[in-house]
């Protein structure tokens, strides 16, 4: 094993290179392209023993990537944000293909207006697509995570392609000491690449992503992969227990900090759960019983354990990272999906922050919790809240005011 | 791979004698498309991997029944030269790691309708030619989005009736220079091909088999639904299509353009068109003589260029 500073892209590399994978179609875009980078580096100095190509569009990449797999080798690739929008018809049909590879998405907010930093609206793009989802908080997750991805997704009882999710910026490029997993040691846990039934060859005749006819087939290819993906949940603690006694480090489906005896849970997905995890401490030594769960297999959804984990405590803030328009947090409408009618729910409330890569302060895990126990001895969830400052919102209006005096300008001329 | 072809198309009597390609596709009767594909099967072989993009070619394998006796991947419209690069590379990385034996190797064909060739897969397919990629690539070109019931593409010719250009002026706009498109690529091999002219079809196969890199063809694709005439007529309207200079028939290869079939006396235009009810408006209720002239005109520019 050796302990490297890396940032959260080059552990992604790492990830790949480690489960050996044969063959690469990349493109680059913003976060993700050292990605790319590296393991084009690797393997133009002959460390990396693999094929990359550079496909003209995400939607090609993800292509090739899935009839790469179809035809028997291991393959990766990596995008972010409006590539992996660019590429969705083509993860929902791979996926399809139930055909098992890993891609790498770097969190990126989508346009419009268009930025370059972290937010999860396009990976909950990717949510109902038939992709195992494991999200990431620390750059060595992101190493770790590539390796038990290609476990899961290749399990003969998954066989569906796995996203490993990072944030941009906070996470991309943001270098953390990671134990990297010898190179032997992965390679047996990972094991070779089983194309099962899928491989093209000369003098076998096999068709794949045929057509089908009738609601029927259709029905029962899809309800399939639903099944599979269920199946996942258990098969994700197997590989998660083997994982741990070969490299020490066990990866809960849900991740859960001083959940112990937590009152007061905040819910959040990613890196950005590791500013609630400053807060849990702060509130803790204030003397809130505060805790944090934070999903890392978001699907298949642990819905169960979730409901167990969550069961008697006294009120949930979901913080979503991600809005979905005119309805609100994804993960928030999941979380009182899994949790309605069970005994001894907790109230959840809502609240969306860090859209666009924007900071959620520590005074505002403050007031959340505030919210929460007030909450709890009101008996009623408060209303869904968009966290911005008075702060934020008055440097908006600065901007708003040049804007006007720009056109003003310009109309007055 | 080894490319010895051992087939040498002189005359009609040279041609495979039985097809490989299976019976009772959804094909419609007379599809110009799928004659194309028989020729082109048959003489590639069953270790063919073809990969497909959306268009009528999609319904050929309907699970759980396929006419292919080699391999099928259906993809989407837009990256079929994608899913054959996928395909080529991994088949490559296997043979190199010796976990596939040379004689498991496949050829890998791209078969898409005009619809995405001309249009959604343009930049899949000058990707694919940029990168040299191995493969062959088959558009079967009907002139129009055949699929859905005719729409106009870009494949379309000047005054077609399709199913959004009704109008008594037809389709306005003028069928895309494809052809040249790819040619601008300087792939290993670029020809035109109807199945309506075999043996200039399967000389041009034969010729590509011996090439490797970016192998493309654009088959003329006689269409009886979509152009509206008796399926019977196909084979006629292919060839008429040749013998009146609408269909040229010519390669591109080693930076060189060859007219494999240049016709001595062109029939009349008129001759082509008037068999397909797309273009009846032209004739009934009166003959417009200045659109076809104008049809006619174009063709002759056309061949003018060519001859001189």
């Amino acid at each position: 094993m050796t302990r490297k500073l890396v940032t959260g892209n080059s552990a992604a590399a790492w990830g790949a290179r480690l489960a050996g994978v044969d063959y690469i179609p990349a493109f680059p875009i913003t976060p993700q392209t050292e990605i790319i980078e590296d393991l084009a580096a690797w393997i133009d100095r002959g460390e990396m023993d693999a094929r990359l190509v550079t496909l003209e569009s995400e939607h090609s990449m993800i292509t090739a990537a899935g009839s790469a797999a179809s035809s028997g080798v291991r393959a990766f690739t990596a995008t972010s944000s409006q590539g992996l929008l660019y590429g969705m018809e083509m993860i929902y049909t791979v996926a399809g293909w139930r055909t098992p590879f890993v891609l790498v998405n770097v969190s990126r907010g989508l346009a419009s207006p268009i930025t370059l930093e972290s937010d999860h609206n396009d990976i909950m793009a990717a949510r109902d697509s038939g992709f195992v989802q494991i999200h990431c908080a620390t750059c060595q997750e992101i190493a770790d995570g590539v390796l038990l991805a290609y476990r899961l997704a290749e399990h003969p009882q998954v066989r569906v392609p796995a996203i490993v999710n990072l944030d941009g910026f906070y996470l991309s490029f943001t270098r953390e000491p990671v134990d990297l997993a010898d190179a032997s040691k992965a390679r047996a846990f990972v094991g070779e690449y089983d194309p099962e039934n899928l491989q093209f060859r000369g003098n076998s005749p096999l068709s794949q992503a045929m057509a089908v006819l009738g609601g029927g087939p259709y029905s029962y290819f899809r309800y399939q992969a639903h099944l599979a993906l269920q199946q996942a949940l258990a098969v994700y603690d197997e590989i998660a227990d083997e994982f741990a006694e070969i490299f020490g480090r066990r990866y809960q489906m849900i991740d859960c900090y001083r959940m112990e005896d937590a009152e007061y849970v905040f819910v959040m997905l990613g890196s950005f759960s590791t500013k609630a995890r400053d807060a849990v401490d702060s509130l803790r030594a204030a003397g809130w019983k505060t805790g944090l769960l934070r999903p890392r297999l978001f699907r298949p959804f642990p819905q169960a354990q979730i409901r167990q984990l969550l069961q008697g405590r006294r009120a949930v803030a979901v913080i979503d990272q991600n809005i979905s328009m005119g309805m609100g947090g994804v993960l928030h409408s999941e979380f009182t999906s899994a949790l309605y009618g069970t005994g001894d729910a907790p109230l959840v409330a809502s609240y969306i922050g860090g859209l666009g890569g924007r900071n959620i302060s520590q005074q505002e895990f403050f007031a959340i919790a505030n919210e929460l126990e007030q909450a709890y001895e009101e008996g009623a969830a408060p209303p869904p809240r968009l966290l911005y400052t008075e702060e934020e919102l008055t440097e908006m209006r600065k901007l708003q005011a040049i804007a006007q005096a720009e056109h003003a300008q310009i109309h007055h001329n | 791979m080894t490319r010895q072809s051992t087939l040498h198309f002189h005359r009609m009597k040279d041609m495979p004698s039985s097809h490989l390609l299976g019976t009772g596709t959804p094909m419609c009767a007379g599809c110009g498309g799928l004659e194309t594909l028989h020729t082109l099967y048959d003489i590639l072989g069953d270790k063919t991997v073809f990969v497909n993009a959306a268009g009528c070619m999609t319904l050929l394998s309907v699970y759980p029944f396929t006419p292919f006796r080699g391999g099928w991947l259906y993809t989407a419209m837009a990256s079929a030269p994608a899913g054959a690069q996928g395909v080529r590379d991994a088949v490559d990385i296997l043979l190199q790691k010796h976990k596939l034996q040379a004689d498991e190797d496949v050829e890998v064909v791209v078969i898409t309708g005009d619809g995405a060739a001309y249009g959604m897969g343009l930049s899949a397919t000058s990707a694919a030619m940029d990168r040299k990629l191995d493969f062959i690539y088959l558009c079967y070109d009907n002139e129009g989005y055949g699929n859905t019931g005719q729409q106009y593409s870009a494949a379309t010719p000047h005054a077609a009736i399709t199913s959004t250009s009704k109008g008594s002026r037809g389709y306005p706009g003028y069928k895309k220079d494809l052809f040249s498109i790819w040619a601008a690529h300087n792939p290993a091999y670029v020809a035109t091909v109807i199945a309506a002219e075999p043996l200039d079809l399967a000389k041009k196969i034969e010729k590509l088999q011996s090439l490797s890199g970016p192998r493309m063809l654009i088959s003329l694709a006689p269409c009886p639904t979509g152009w509206d005439y008796d399926p019977q007529l196909s084979v006629e309207i292919g060839r008429l299509a040749v013998q009146t200079g609408v269909w040229p028939l010519k390669e591109f290869i080693d930076g060189e353009l060859r007219h494999t079939r240049v016709p001595k006396q062109r029939k009349p235009v008129d001759e082509y068109l008037k068999l397909q009810g797309r273009f009846r408006h032209l004739f009934e209720p009166r003959y417009d003589s200045g659109a076809i002239a104008e049809i006619q005109a174009r063709i002759d520019e056309y061949w003018a260029r060519v001859v001189s």
